[in-house]
């Protein structure tokens, strides 16, 4: 039985390795609970996302009341296309305009994290460089012909991939800095951390208060066992 | 009193409370793995309660579901607890049937005179995968979409009738709106389909009573305990006794299941996958598409057997016979002994193999196909096949160890 046990263990194994491909992700390390964080990512998500990007499950009296900020606060510094408070961050964009212009409509990023995972978005952000081929003269590493202009150029500035040649394929070295941004990379990464983890938070709200509520129910779960066990302890007192 | 006197002469209130629960004698010796029936029920409880209040918040349109997830998500007060209860709950109940199925390998509990409570245990299985697969549809992700998509299809390879069972599931050509609508209402009514059926498999389980972990039948040994002298001397009532341990059992499962819902409600993309953030999109395949994990076992037996003649109708076949084989248990064992604990060296490393066999299956099942994956799917399919279809061989050969009369601490 022990054995069984044991192989059965060994079996799990394989289950641990993920299999993991593509260009590597750096870390987001990102910290949700920092509201500070949270509100510098919502101006970036606000001043560079919002007018192509819509967050449209999320409203914008929710983003006020979870990053602590007041709604006078959040109409003045976040609120461009509408003046109702309670409405979702929709975009003024036509869907089939922006198909023309972009060749594909840019996605609702609500809950978009979700899907991509924060490291992946926290990269892509920090991924873009010039390519004549593309439309936009820019081209991303780690979505590769994106449809999408590098909005963020003049905060970053521009850059270039390095590639070697290896066995007939290249392969991507390093970026080099062309033009200077208003930014220090440090700066920039800094800026990215942020707007990734207003996107996170933005994919799920509740996040926080669910970690908060979590604890508490575990504990009183946890009581609940103790006193269940000395019940059932009691009442077999006398079984043998 | 006379109220319930009123009671009895009507309806038999105390006769069935006594029957199965209060002079219901289970054997005294049931151990861990008896948990999983109780838990089973309770988290079908869950499933129905928070499914119920999910649906008065959820709209079964192609053009509204994937939002009102999101809107009970955001905007219903406790809407993201009542969702995480019920996606949770969905994996919980594998994990928890799973379990209980298994004991039943461990201690024979499938053997005479439990063959039908097994055949009930296996409709309830079937009925359960029928529940989760149209579930996993609802929240009209680009998982939900292209797994649905995947798996109808796998009814459209069907030789001659194939096409038109497809389309007759969907309801069109492709995964669409009025498929998306008949599954909301089918994955609402067969819950309580399920219900009545795990109320029958209840009823058949207290006409033959309750196997234990040595295999012995409690019933044919010395009568007489301290409740009644007719009842079986190894048996205790179920209430009180049984009642008070699953109630701790209760706590320790709901530990491990609040755990999981408030802190890894995704549990790393297995409970709710990744891909399933994004909407579906009819247009665009995902690269890679895998059906969630209590499938997956299932799903590589499929994969790895190869197709004929540009069908994968035989690897369909391989599939249902996957599931079609467990109903045989009770006729495939020939061992004298129930329970594994006086099963001999044979048994025990055919079982170890094929529980093996299944991890991995279901491992493979949401890899990528490639040619090394294929071969260790292959092997894997080979040897779940073998445990059934060699097992009256095996199990005959063993060499047994001799049963006690009583049951054993």
């Amino acid at each position: 039985m022990k054995k069984l046990i044991v192989a059965l263990l060994l079996a799990l194994v394989p289950l641990l390795v993920v299999a993991s491909g593509g260009v590597h992700l750096d870390d987001a390390d990102i910290d949700v609970g920092d509201q500070g964080s949270l509100q510098r990512g919502a101006k970036y998500f606000v001043n560079y996302c919002l007018s192509c990007h819509s967050a449209k499950f999320q409203r914008f009296n929710r983003t006020a009341r979870d990053l602590g900020l007041t709604e006078d606060e959040v109409k003045e510094n976040l609120m461009f296309t509408t003046d109702k408070i309670g409405d979702p961050m929709n975009i003024a964009m036509d869907p089939e305009n922006a198909n023309s212009w972009f060749g594909v409509t840019p996605p609702d990023l609500s809950v978009i994290s979700r899907a991509r995972g924060v490291d992946w978005i926290y990269t892509y952000l920090r991924s873009f460089y010039l390519d004549e081929s593309r439309p936009f003269g820019v081209n991303n590493m780690v979505f590769p012909d994106v449809g999408m202009p590098h909005v963020l150029w003049n905060l970053q500035g521009t850059r270039k991939a390095v590639f070697t040649e290896h066995e007939g394929q290249k392969v991507f070295q390093r970026f080099e800095q062309v033009t200077p941004g208003s930014m220090s990379s440090e700066e920039f990464d800094s800026a990215m951390r942020d707007l990734t983890a207003f996107l996170s938070y933005v994919a799920e709200p509740i996040q926080l208060e669910r970690q908060r509520l979590g604890v508490r129910v575990l504990l009183f779960i946890a009581v609940f066992f103790v006193l269940a066990y000395l019940l059932k302890k009691e009442y077999w007192k006398d079984v043998h | 009193m006379s109220m319930l006197k009123w009671f009895d002469d009507r309806y038999p209130l105390t006769k069935v409370w006594n029957e199965h629960l209060a002079q219901y004698y289970a054997p005294k010796n049931f151990n861990f793995w008896y948990f999983m029936g109780s838990l089973g029920m309770l988290v079908l409880v869950n499933q129905i309660l928070t499914g119920v209040w999910l649906a008065m918040m959820y709209k079964p349109d192609a053009s509204l579901a994937f939002g009102s997830v999101e809107y009970i998500m955001r905007d219903v007060d406790w809407g993201w607890l009542i969702r995480y209860l019920h996606s949770t709950g969905a994996s919980a109940f594998f994990i928890v049937i799973y379990l209980h199925m298994f004991r039943g390998l461990l201690y024979g509990s499938y053997r005479k005179p439990r063959e039908l409570l097994w055949i009930i245990g296996v409709v309830i299985y079937i009925v359960m995968m029928a529940t989760a697969f149209m579930g996993y549809l609802l929240p009209w992700g680009q998982m939900s979409y292209w797994g649905a998509q995947v798996i109808i299809n796998l009814f459209s390879a069907v030789p001659v009738v194939g096409e038109e069972l497809g389309v007759w599931i969907r309801g069109d050509y492709v995964v669409s709106d009025a498929t998306l609508n008949r599954f909301f209402a089918l994955h609402f009514l067969l819950p309580f389909l399920l219900a009545g059926i795990v109320f029958v498999h209840i009823v058949a389980l207290h006409k033959v009573g309750s196997n234990n972990p040595d295999g012995v039948e409690i019933k044919k040994g010395p009568k007489g305990n301290r409740w009644s002298e007719t009842a079986p001397a190894d048996g205790i009532p179920f209430h009180p006794y049984y009642s008070v341990k699953d109630i701790a059992g209760i706590a320790g499962f709901l530990f491990l299941f609040a755990a999981a819902v408030f802190f890894a409600p995704e549990m790393g993309g297995y409970f709710l996958e990744h891909p399933n953030f994004e909407p579906a999109n009819p247009l665009k395949t995902p690269e890679h598409i895998a059906p969630v994990w209590y499938f997956t076992p299932f799903y590589a037996i499929l994969r790895a057997v190869p197709s004929f003649a540009g069908s994968a109708f035989p690897g369909v076949v391989a599939m249902g016979a996957a599931i079609v084989l467990i109903f045989f248990l009770p006729w495939l064992d020939r061992s004298p002994v129930k329970s594994i604990r006086y099963k001999g060296t044979l048994f025990k490393v055919w079982l170890a193999i094929f529980v093996v066999s299944f991890i991995l299956l279901g491992w493979l099942g949401v890899q990528p196909a490639t040619p090394v994956l294929t071969l260790l799917a292959q092997v894997c399919t080979f040897l779940y096949f073998a445990f059934f279809l060699l097992m009256p061989i095996y199990s005959k050969m063993d060499k047994t160890k001799p049963v006690p009369e009583r049951v054993t601490k």
